[in-house]
């Protein structure tokens, strides 16, 4: 099968993003809209082709579907250490590239709408294809190095779309922290990735995933060089792990996800909520035959763990915040918790590898009714221009198809059966149960907690008080509601593609099962969870106040985010900052730079003093000259003399 | 032989002459002094030149023609000198040696 012309897939955003960055002062908004939709929906469609084709007209080879890598070499360092540039298809990229297409061109078109009459239209469609480009190329990147190069265009993009209102302070700030919170993160996955460069002589995903069906292991060799009790290729794991738990928003690097939110709310949706943030799942996934297989799967051991935490800590944060799209982002971070969990407790073979397709499910489904989420609150704060929960309520009235198409992603997200959700999660749960019951309990809570924020969420914009608004809201134009119209749609029925024949660890697909007595725990759980929020804001009453005050310290906690924010600034400010870098500072200024400048000081005052010596004046020199002569005559004569 | 005077006289005086041209060179401070105390010192040597030919070789002229040399080198360096200070004279108007410094450094 000839994939070169998937290259075109991350290409055509690059032209369109070159395009339109160049000539953005010249290009009409209305015209650059139409080009950046143009450019995407062409991009899509090559996803759709190259998915059909590697699924249905290639298909399997030898009982699993094979990756097919194309490449070329970009810079060679050695003779088998080399930098390769290609596209790598296989089912998760696939997967991957059907997403990011899809929400991309759903808020492509959505910003046409949001976005008109904004002074930096065209800008904003140059950025999001510079995304979309890097994402694209994120995806089908064969080694990684090349994922790195495209995991920092991806930070780059989300850094300018965050501060796309770059007037406003907040903004700036916000996409300051999020690039400084990633970049630390980053350095992690650059030392990982020298590390594996080092101990196993590559790159690529290919070599450095193949297994060994008959002994179980991996093929690849190493040299068991070991650093504090682990192999050093699991440190660089967990290295690895780190740069995608910065992009992931995995605690405690999630602090950046909440002010990302200061971003344009179609920006919010794509990135923050449906694919940059789960880049570091897909590493992960790209890798998972290493985090598997190296030292019986520590350094998995670890995403799991940090995932169900991340999952949980975020839920329990959502739950008490009052802005929209923080509650959005939490939840998204909770849900990426979700997928890092579900591939932390997977297996390799067959059906034992469940969690890892239900992890990649999710990333599917959540991607879908994430972005409804979050195209349904801009949607709603387009009408009100508010954030916050307080200025809205009764909207159902006002706004229809945004009241159904939120319900709708509401209901995916809590896990109501036979929404996409549900699949997705019942999968997930059933893969933590099979592996870890801890993990499984956290994530049975966890679906309850995302009920009951969600429907707190959709309750009190939709439904609560009836708001007394200045200007009555009105239902947004066409071009918003088309897209959540359809990817309500792909939330309501994405749940029916049976997934796990074409997504798994090893490749070859496996039947899944719904598993009835965990999946009517889960769902049984997610209805308490909406029967609760029915109970707190259906209506306007005081219920949820009165448990507020009851908990007191706790609601407080969670209000302000379990201060983790100040711990950062504590840490930097006050520790770093005053404690360390103020003293070398200190002594770099008074010792170092003092040294340097007193050298020169003193130069000057040396060559002050002496060069009146050269006076220019002729008639000195020969002063000087006759002075020496006179001298030189007398010692000469008194020694001829003697 | 000059009569009554020896060469230790003559040799005195172009000393002297010599001296003073180096005193008045260093310590002028217009240029056309300067100019003049060269010329004293070019003239000792002049002197000396015919003086010493005179006493060693009585019989032959080379010193006597040496110092016409100087003398025509002397007279054209001074026109070339005077030049320079009249250009001096109409850029800055003034041939103090204090006022010539401005590409000293």
């Amino acid at each position: 099968m000839d994939i070169t012309y998937t290259i075109l897939i991350p290409l055509i955003p690059l032209a369109v993003f070159l395009l339109l960055g160049i000539f953005s002062q010249k290009i009409k908004p209305a015209v650059s809209g139409v080009i950046g939709v143009a450019g995407l929906s062409t991009s899509a469609l090559l996803s759709f082709y190259t998915a059909y084709q590697y699924f249905f007209v290639h298909g399997k080879v030898d009982g699993v579907y094979q990756a097919i890598v194309q490449k070329t070499t970009w810079m060679n360092f050695t003779d088998t250490l080399k930098i390769d540039m290609g596209v790598l298809i296989d089912p998760i990229s696939i997967m991957m590239l059907i997403v990011v297409s899809v929400v991309s061109l759903m808020v492509h078109i959505y910003s046409r709408g949001y976005m008109k009459g904004d002074d930096g239209f065209t800008r904003f469609f140059a950025f999001l294809s510079l995304f979309s480009f890097s994402m694209f190329g994120l995806v089908l990147a064969t080694n990684l190095f090349q994922i790195y190069i495209f995991w920092e265009l991806v930070g780059v993009s989300s850094f300018l779309l965050i501060g796309y209102y770059y007037t406003k302070p907040s903004a700036v700030s916000a996409a300051k922290k999020a690039f400084i919170v990633t970049r630390f993160a980053d350095l992690g996955f650059l030392i990982g990735i020298l590390i594996i460069g080092f101990y196993t002589g590559t790159f690529d995903f290919e070599t450095l995933n193949a297994v060994n069906h008959e002994t179980g292991e991996l093929v690849l060799n190493w040299a068991s060089t070991s650093f504090m009790g682990l192999s050093v290729i699991t440190w660089a794991l967990i290295l690895m792990f780190m740069g995608g738990a910065g992009k992931s928003a995995m605690f405690p690097l999630h602090i950046w996800l909440p002010d990302a939110m200061e971003g344009p709310t179609p920006v919010s949706a794509l990135i923050h909520a449906a694919t940059m943030v789960v880049a570091g799942v897909y590493l992960v996934a790209r890798l998972f035959p290493m985090f598997y297989f190296v030292e019986d799967g520590y350094a998995l051991n670890v995403v799991a763990y940090v995932g169900a935490f991340s999952s949980l800590f975020a839920a329990i944060i959502a739950l008490t915040q009052t802005d929209i799209k923080r509650v959005l982002a939490f939840s998204t971070m909770s849900q990426i918790g979700y997928m890092m969990l579900a591939l932390g407790v997977s297996k390799y073979e067959g059906h034992d590898g469940l969690g890892y397709m239900a992890s990649m499910f999710h990333l599917f489904t959540h991607a879908m009714f994430k972005a409804l989420l979050f195209l349904g609150a801009g949607s709603v704060i387009h009408a009100v221009h508010s954030n916050y929960l307080k200025d809205m309520g009764g909207l159902r009235k006002y706004m229809p198809i945004t009241n159904i198409t939120f319900l709708i992603a509401a209901l995916a997200i809590a896990g109501f059966p036979l929404t996409s959700g549900f699949f997705s999660k019942d999968e997930i749960l059933v893969a933590a149960f099979e592996s870890n019951k801890l993990i499984y309990f956290s994530g049975v809570l966890v679906a309850g907690l995302t009920a009951f924020y969600m429907f707190r969420l959709y309750f009190g914009i939709f439904w609560g008080k009836d708001t007394k608004y200045k200007h009555a809201p009105h239902e947004s134009p066409i071009s918003m509601t088309l897209p959540l119209m359809i990817l309500a749609l792909i939330s309501l029925f994405g749940g029916f593609i049976p997934f796990s024949k074409y997504v798994s660890a090893d490749r070859a697909g496996f039947d899944a099962h719904l598993n009835y007595p965990l999946a009517a725990v889960a769902v049984s759980v997610g209805l308490i969870g909406i029967a609760l929020a029915w109970v707190f804001y259906k209506k306007e009453n005081n219920l949820a106040e009165k448990f507020s005050n009851a908990f007191g310290v706790f609601y407080k906690w969670t209000y302000d985010k379990f201060y983790i924010d100040e711990v950062y600034l504590f840490v930097t400010k006050k520790i770093i900052f005053n404690l360390i870098a103020a003293p070398i500072a200190w002594f770099d200024k008074k010792y170092v730079d003092g040294t340097m400048e007193g050298i020169g000081n003193k130069t000057v005052v040396i060559s002050n003093k002496i060069k009146g010596m050269q006076s220019g004046k002729i008639q000195d020199y020969a002063f000087s000259f006759i002075a020496g002569v006179v001298i030189l005559a007398m010692v000469f004569i008194y020694l001829w003399t003697n | 032989m000059i009569a009554g005077i020896s060469i230790y006289e003559i040799l005195t005086v172009t000393t002297i002459l010599f001296f003073i041209g180096v005193y008045g060179f260093i310590t002028r401070k217009n240029l056309i002094s300067i100019l003049m105390s060269v010329e004293l010192i070019l003239n000792a040597s002049v002197i000396n030149f015919v003086v010493i030919n005179k006493y060693l070789y009585p019989d032959m002229l080379q010193g006597v023609f040496f110092s016409i040399f100087i003398i025509a080198v002397a007279a054209a360096e001074t026109a070339l000198a005077i030049s320079i200070i009249i250009n001096l004279y109409r850029q800055i108007a003034s041939v103090e040696v204090k006022d010539t410094e401005i590409m000293k450094y």
